[in-house]
């Protein structure tokens, strides 16, 4: 048995303990939003929060896991109530198949919980580990200047549309 | 449940009353109808409005991340008088939609969505016309509203109760007009893409968050290189792992499946380790591809022969430019899901074409093409042809091997990298003449390259077309290579100049022996050729000793060439641009496809000396796709393909040798990350209200490309004739 705190809930996993944490969060507990990306943690899109710090879910095992409080971007809002980087992310139409979403967003939350006032280094910093291949990054880099205007409580200019 | 199982649960269970085929073309109906029209005339192809009034739009093409979902839910919606949310659109499905082919080409707006401007636009007269006949009034004191049709006594029908007296197979008759563009409401406008929310919430958005009552998942053990056959592996050993369900052994053929993914992997990497291949082919040297694409043996066509005499004393210039292969390198390796329910089986793929992706996979399995089903589901982007339609091959000889279990596969990512099909190394060469007056007075142009499609499709054979059929106990091999005609053309798209030359000859030189497996990449050849000869206007307009921009202007005859062109270099402030070191400007245009989008691009480069990196700095565009429907749309696709193009022809060359193919993950292949990625891209959407839709995706690569070379001159002085334009190329010939 593997226990794992997955935004703010305790599961008990009978699973393999070499097991990516990637893999039990999609078979397991049925997230969608960690990506299978490339399985070596060059591409970001499997990218969750782990103790506050952006973390290549592809390949941690979750026995390195219990105790830790991962989050995922389920745990930031919904449809209904997005979160602030999730509402930024519509407002500039940050993206084209959205496969990289979920990893992005993800990458930027663990920087504007440190800083809510990041430069435009910073961010780019920040993105460097997770790939686009749309060629959306404009627009990434925008949604996450504007998220931290959001997060600052901020008046945002206009949205994209 | 998630969203998309039920979905496709549904999908999968509810018997479908069509009362025409969807999978014939019915050209001979329709004659001169608009768009894809053409191909199914029936109305309920298109649009269905049910007794409830529910509103459902069906389109063959699918939604590859480009927002085709979005555009034509607009078009439907403003024909309709509705509100984009009154929209169900159903995309690509083999029981429920048009066959329209690949979405492919830049043509989902041009074909789909016309046809789903003139349905939608016929619909509704259909509805007044039969509230008209109710209401005892005429048809032109009616409007729409809301999803009803108001007489002009306030008297209202709704659309459900209208629609049940329209019959399902009535036909377009292409004489309704569609609305007049200076009423738009809903096209012409940014509207919000549909699927984001879900995507930037964990959603079920893609074909790899299905989830299927009792479904296992698969992973495939490939042959080392193309053409090793299996000689032994322990698949006793493999089968007793933990979770593995079964080892599937077809020849050389090779997958387990297992109960959870983590299982699968574990058992494919013992499998893969067990196994023993013969050699497989010899790959070619990376250094000499050029030269050995040049040798090979060319079928050659003229594609544009016009003469006049060269005056004396013109000065002659040529050139020859090279692109290497290169990758699609989706973000999400290729998935699809399998299941097969008696004799019927279902594949949910992220294909761009699930008619002709079926049509493969029925020939694979030598089953009939009506007992299979393929319904797609967004993937990660593909830009071309990358691993789906082999994903869904793989779904569905997986399914067969456990009837009864829907089957989930996914490629690795080495797997994705090896053996999708790369875009073809290219090579052209260019020789033309300037007058004294610096006019280009002759153009001979030759392009080299191998095919840009081998996607699966119809006829005997057709899973020859699909790559696990290759490694099978009885192997299919693929049809043979065909070159794309003109006008779209294959390599030689847009190896026709849009330029006024008034000598000029293009051959067109089609390889059919491929040195890697190749197929369509966004552009095809465009990019290539577009390149080339925004490169050599560049070069010619230096030798003439005139501006970029007026040196194109001058060549050209086209008001919408003209208009882009203006836009763009106004934007940029061309004309007010100061010279600083290491710092460069670049120009180019094209119209893709010389047919669809115009296209024009200023941009601004950094040269690091010590290094010779290229960084874009700023890009000003400007883009005519004839009447805009989703503003926002275009430019984000516009943005899109700029960066994408961006990273093509900076970094992007695959890596190979006599072993095999060795750009295997993104440090064998490095893409643009946002450290390199510019300060500005910005677009000017030119809208044509009431012209025909001219398509986006595709537009920005070439001149993209062009521009950054040109850049590379104006700020070092050397001139780049192969691609990518890496650091170390640059870094050699500023050094030369």
């Amino acid at each position: 048995m593997v226990t794992l705190n997955v935004n703010g809930r305790t599961h008990a996993l009978d699973i393999d303990p070499a097991t990516p944490l990637l893999y039990a969060l999609r078979d397991e507990l049925e997230l969608n939003a960690a990506k299978y990306g490339c399985g070596l943690g060059q591409c970001g899109a499997c990218t969750v929060i782990i103790d506050g710090q952006a973390a290549y879910s592809c390949v941690l095992p979750v026995s390195a896991l219990e105790g830790r409080k991962i989050r995922t971007v389920e745990g930031l809002g919904d449809v209904a109530k997005p979160a602030a980087i999730q509402q930024a992310f519509i407002d500039e139409q940050a993206a084209q198949c959205g496969y990289c979403s979920a990893g992005m967003i993800m990458r930027a939350q663990a920087l504007l919980e440190f800083n809510r006032n990041p430069s435009d280094a910073d961010i780019r910093a920040q993105m460097q580990t997770n790939l686009c291949r749309c060629g959306t990054h404009m627009r990434i880099l925008a949604a996450v200047k504007r998220a931290a205007a959001m997060m600052r409580g901020e008046q945002v200019k206009e949205t994209a549309l | 449940m998630t969203h998309l199982s039920r979905r496709a649960l549904l999908a999968t269970g509810a018997a479908l009353v069509v009362h025409f085929s969807l999978d014939a073309p019915a050209r001979a109906d329709g004659p001169g109808l608009p768009g894809a029209l053409a191909d199914l005339p029936q109305l309920g192809g298109w649009v269905r409005i049910d007794a409830s009034g529910t509103i459902t739009v069906f389109t063959g093409k699918a939604e590859l991340g480009q927002g085709i979902r979005t555009a034509l839910t607009q078009i439907a919606a403003e024909q309709l008088d509705v509100a984009p949310s009154d929209i169900h659109l159903v995309t690509a499905d083999t029981a429920r939609t048009a066959n329209e082919g690949y979405t492919s080409g830049s043509l989902s707006m041009k074909n789909s969505g016309t046809a789903v401007l003139h349905a939608t636009a016929e619909m509704r007269a259909l509805l007044l016309q039969a509230a008209a006949s109710k209401l005892g009034v005429a048809v032109g004191g009616l409007k729409t509203e809301g999803g009803f049709v108001v007489a002009p006594d306030g008297r209202r029908l709704s659309y459900g109760e209208l629609a049940q007296s329209v019959p399902a197979d009535v036909k377009a008759t292409g004489q309704v007009a569609v609305k007049d563009p200076a009423t738009h409401r809903i096209m012409g406008r940014k509207l919000a893409r549909l699927d984001i929310p879900a995507k930037v919430t964990g959603g079920a958005a893609f074909v790899h968050d299905m989830r299927l009552p009792g479904m296992l998942h698969a992973r495939l053990v490939r042959p080392p290189v193309y053409g090793a056959t299996l000689i032994s592996a322990d698949i006793d050993a493999v089968a007793r792992m933990p979770g593995v369900a079964k080892v599937v052994r077809d020849g050389s053929y090779l997958a387990v499946i297992a109960g959870r993914q983590w299982q699968a992997i574990q058992a494919m990497r013992a499998l893969a380790t067990s196994c023993k291949w013969s050699d497989g082919r010899k790959l070619p040297e990376q250094a000499g591809i050029f030269d050995l694409l040049r040798g090979l043996p060319a079928q050659d066509t003229v594609i544009l022969d016009r003469s006049a005499p060269i005056p004396d004393g013109a000065k002659r210039l040529s050139a020859q430019y090279r692109r290497p292969f290169k990758l699609h390198g989706s973000i999400g390796p290729s998935c699809a899901v399998g299941w097969m329910q008696d004799d019927q089986l279902t594949v949910w793929t992220h294909t761009q074409g699930v008619f002709p992706d079926r049509a493969a996979i029925a020939d694979l399995l030598k089953m009939a093409p009506a007992k299979v089903r393929l319904i797609h589901v967004e993937g990660s982007g593909c830009y071309g042809h990358n691993g789906a339609d082999d994903a869904a091959a793989d779904a569905a000889i997986l399914a067969r091997a456990m009837p009864g279990t829907p089957i989930r596969v996914q490629w690795m990512r080495e797997q994705e990298h090896t053996w999708e099909p790369y875009t073809p190394a290219m090579v052209t060469e260019v020789s033309a003449a300037l007058d004294s007056q610096g006019r280009v007075v002759d153009w001979q142009y030759g392009v080299w390259s191998n095919t840009h499609s081998t996607r699966p499709g119809g006829g005997p054979g057709a899973g020859g077309g699909l790559m696990p059929s290759w490694h099978m106990a009885q192997p299919m091999t693929p049809p043979p290579s065909k070159p794309i005609p003109q006008p779209e053309g294959g390599g030689d798209r847009n190896g026709i100049p849009l330029y006024v030359f008034p000598n000029a000859r293009v051959t067109s030189h089609f390889i059919p022996q491929e040195p890697l497996r190749v197929s369509a990449q966004r552009g095809l050849g465009a990019y290539a050729n577009v390149f080339s000869i925004e490169s050599f206007m560049d070069e010619l307009a230096h030798a003439a000793g005139a501006d970029p921009v007026a040196f194109r202007l001058a060549h050209l005859q086209d008001s919408r060439a003209a208009a882009v062109i203006q836009r763009a270099a106004a934007a940029f402030d061309w004309a007010g641009w100061k010279p600083q070191p290491h710092r460069g400007r670049g120009f180019a245009f094209a119209r893709y496809k010389n047919l669809a989008a115009y296209l024009a691009i200023a941009v601004e480069i950094a040269v690091e000396p010590e290094s010779g990196a290229v960084r874009l700095i700023r890009a000003e565009a400007a883009i005519d796709s004839g009447e805009a429907v989703n503003i926002d749309g275009i430019m984000n696709q516009t943005q899109g393909g700029i960066v994408q193009s961006c990273s093509w022809t900076l970094l992007e060359a695959l890596a190979y040798g006599p072993s095999g193919i060795e750009s295997h993950d993104w440090r064998t292949y490095p893409i643009l990350r946002f450290a390199a990625v510019p300060e500005s891209v910005r677009v000017q959407v030119v809208n044509r209200p009431g012209e025909p839709f001219l398509g986006t995706g595709e537009a920005a690569a070439g001149p993209t490309a062009a521009a950054l070379a040109n850049a590379v001159m104006d700020a070092t002085g050397k001139r780049l004739r192969e691609l990518p334009l890496s650091a170390s190329r640059v870094k050699a010939a500023m050094a030369s």
